[in-house]
């Protein structure tokens, strides 16, 4: 399905992806981990098309979707949905219209101008927002909105397009454990039901183990782990990050029962 | 998974009260439209009736001045360079006025924007008082100010000089509290914390935040102040403009010399605008290594 061959990113001297190779055979949950600056976020972006390749392919479905242009980029960008760290919402329009913008590639400048979407479009982001448990801010203006239900109105977005592949860089890295939860929980239950893609980008281990099909660890622009969330042990988490021995998981851990563990580790 | 089910109203009633607001917005949307192109269409019409001549009878004309100077200027291209040369000390003296005048009118507006911005005012209870001031010296226009002063002081350069430097200082005042509006106050309470006095504060809190804004606006006003130096020559203050008129006045015989001013001040605004891109760009992302 999707293919990416010895993608690299270039910025001046530095590789922030480096030769990068894997393969996706069918629809998965895919976790990136790594530590910041591993490159994560520039893979992510290379695949949508945000950031151009430097060398190497992407290719989906046999498509090779690494150099196209114009309006042939932007059809494969509204196949491949994005999800942000920071929600990237448009802040002063209300809920409904933020997830009406997933639907801008099929519509022409002059009607979005006037708000002209047509009302079959609106039933349906209001029904993706009550499946996400948020049509009851319907009508608010998106900066009104809890950092959590910002990123599920991201979700809508993503899901108005109605795409292939969900990617979702660091989607809970800016949340409370409680929201983290529930957009994770999207997230699966998404790929579960729809059938969809989704690769995302995440910052922590537990998440990564419980939620993920197939985790994917990266350090330094290479891939440098690639196997199932069971084969991620602490000491293959300590390369990843190139932590030495004083690194433990639960110190940071942000899931809310890793409290419990480490506590009476701590006791211990 | 309990949040993702919550349901307050069911969800056709969520859609009805949304489409019903669609609806309520598109027709505010559509009676706004309207609104404007009836302005704009009987507003152009009454322009156009007071108007002398009427603009689709003269349309043809507007361009026979411009066609007049380039074609002079191109039969005497010979001497072009000559006169570059001859009028090179008037536009010296034009951008002095300009320049001077900028750099008074931001000095007093960032004083006074200071003053007036909420959070940082000196005097919380007086920020109208300079507002006030800002907006009264944002109103008058140079020209009436330079001719009151040449009635007042004689011709010259300095009256010039002192009404674009209150215009600027009222307009860069205004634009400046705006840019303290968007700053971060948490350095200034840092500042406060370990006992510093308000221009403490300004300088170091303020400042390292705003110089860049500070600067580009800085820069796009001593743009306008070349224009508007320029303009004042028309009524006696000297420089470039004051060169302009006679060569226009004239009529056709020296429309090679008004040519040969507007190259000068055309190419004057381009390395002006030049020159402050690069300047701010070394000011927001810091020197190239």
């Amino acid at each position: 399905m999707l293919r990416i061959e010895q993608l690299t990113k270039r910025f001046g001297a530095n590789a922030a992806v480096d030769n990068v190779s894997f393969t996706i055979d069918k629809s998965a949950m895919i976790g990136v981990i790594g530590a910041s600056g591993a490159g994560k976020s520039t893979l992510l972006r290379m695949i949508n098309r945000l950031a151009d390749a430097s060398e190497g392919t992407i290719a989906f479905q046999g498509r090779d979707v690494t150099r196209l242009t114009g309006s042939a980029r932007r059809k494969w960008q509204s196949e491949c949905a994005m999800i942000f760290q920071q929600f990237n919402l448009v802040p002063r329009m209300d809920v409904v219209s933020n997830v009406l913008h997933g639907t801008l590639n099929r519509r022409s400048t002059f009607s979005t101008l006037f708000n002209l979407y047509p009302t079959e479009d609106i039933h349906t982001a209001i029904e993706i927002l009550d499946r996400l448990g948020i049509a009851d801010h319907a009508p608010k203006r998106a900066e009104a909105l809890s950092g959590g239900q910002q990123q599920r109105v991201a979700i809508a977005r993503a899901l108005m397009q109605d795409p292939q592949i969900i990617l979702a860089d660091e989607p809970i890295a800016s949340l409370d454990p409680m929201n983290a939860q529930i957009v994770m929980d999207a997230l699966r239950r998404i790929h579960e039901e729809d059938g969809r893609m989704v690769i995302a980008n995440l910052h922590t281990l537990d998440t990564a183990r419980r939620y993920c099909d197939r985790v994917i660890g990266m350090r330094r622009g290479r891939v440098v782990f690639d196997g199932t969330p069971d084969q991620l042990t602490t000491g293959v988490a300590r390369d990843i990050y190139g932590a030495g021995a004083e690194f433990s998981e639960a110190a940071t851990s942000t899931d809310i029962n890793a409290l419990a563990e480490a506590r009476h580790a701590v006791t211990a | 998974m309990t949040d993702m089910t919550q349901g307050g109203a069911p969800l056709a009633a969520t859609q009805d009260s949304y489409m019903a607001m669609v609806r309520q917005k598109r027709l505010y949307s559509g009676i706004a439209i309207l609104v404007f192109v009836v302005l704009l269409v009987s507003g152009f019409r009454v322009a156009n009736d007071r108007n002398a001549g009427g603009f689709f009878d003269g349309i043809h004309r507007i361009f026979d001045f411009p066609a007049d100077v380039v074609g002079e200027a191109w039969e005497k291209r010979a001497d072009l360079a000559g006169l570059l040369w001859k009028y090179l000390p008037d536009l010296i003296e034009t951008l002095n006025i300009a320049a001077v005048a900028t750099l008074l009118g931001a000095a007093l507006g960032l004083v006074l924007s200071l003053l007036s911005t909420r959070g940082m005012a000196r005097w919380p209870v007086l920020i109208p008082l300079f507002r006030r001031i800002m907006d009264v010296t944002r109103a008058l226009p140079e020209i009436v100010v330079a001719l009151v002063l040449i009635y007042m002081l004689g011709g010259g350069p300095i009256p010039a000089m002192i009404a674009i430097a209150l215009h600027t200082a009222g307009a860069l005042g205004k634009l400046y509290s705006e840019v303290n509006e968007n700053a971060d106050l948490k350095p200034v309470d840092g500042l406060t914390s370990v006992g510093a006095t308000w221009s403490q504060k300004m300088l170091l809190g303020v400042m390292p935040q705003v110089a860049p804004n500070y600067l580009s606006y800085g820069l796009l006003r001593f743009e306008i102040n070349i224009r508007a130096s320029a303009i004042l020559g028309f009524v006696g203050a000297g420089g470039i403009g004051y060169e302009l008129r006679n060569s226009m006045a004239w009529g056709p015989g020296r429309f090679d010399e008004a040519a040969a001013i507007f190259i000068l001040l055309f190419v004057t605004i381009v390395v002006v605008d030049q020159l402050s891109s690069s300047l701010r760009n070394r000011l927001s992302e810091g020197a190239k290594q």
